[in-house]
């Protein structure tokens, strides 16, 4: 009992910390390829230890927060990679210092797919 | 184990508040978009956390659906955003 207490609190305070870090990102960063990268990756690791560590501080708790843990682990990532295609396909070009684009050349091969079709 | 809670508490807040300030200087749509995420899922962290601190058991099912709307209002911006900007 003791020791689940103590790898909550832990658990908080981690997530705490990374959830932080994650609206830092959001503020700090200078592209929005950047954001989402820092914002969505820092967000969900901490968001899912959060409440996993409540879940361990009130065991009878447990199966609602895994359930809420899953759906995160799931949603969040899916969101991200929808603003991420929303964001690129609308003609927003990221910040880059070597410019290497490979989602470019496979748009540029799918196109000519269309137009052979 | 109060001073934990306020801690994290207030770690939770600064990103919210940090977050809202991206939502409102953001350049572009989108810029808001990912703000509007990132507060969301601070947001149900948040709530599990109160609900844990209140000693309320509602409080979790108030989070997994806000987590679920949240994630669908993010997915019909992006939608939107993609067709015109």
């Amino acid at each position: 009992m003791e020791i689940l207490g103590y790898i909550g609190y832990g658990l908080l305070v981690i997530g705490g910390i990374f959830l932080f870090l994650g609206a830092l990102g959001i503020y700090r960063m200078p592209d929005l390829y950047n954001r989402l990268q820092a914002g969505t990756k820092a967000t969900t690791i901490g968001a899912m230890s959060a409440i996993l560590g409540v879940g361990f501080i009130e065991p009878a708790w447990m199966v609602k927060t895994i359930i809420i843990v899953i759906f995160i682990a799931i949603a969040n990532p899916l969101s991200s990679h929808a603003l991420a295609r929303a964001a690129y396909k609308a003609g927003l070009k990221p910040i880059m210092k070597k410019k290497i684009d490979a989602y470019e050349k496979v748009q540029d091969i799918e196109v000519k797919e269309e137009v052979k079709l | 184990m109060e001073t934990v809670f306020i801690i994290v508490l207030s770690l939770m807040a600064l990103g919210l508040l940090l977050g809202f300030l991206r939502f409102v200087k953001g350049p572009t749509a989108a810029d808001r978009a990912v703000a509007l995420d990132t507060m969301s899922v601070i947001a149900t962290a948040a709530l599990v956390l109160l609900g844990l601190m209140f000693k309320r058991y509602i409080y979790i099912d108030v989070a997994l659906i806000y987590a679920v709307l949240g994630f669908i209002g993010v997915i019909v911006i992006a939608r939107f955003i993609e067709k015109a900007l």
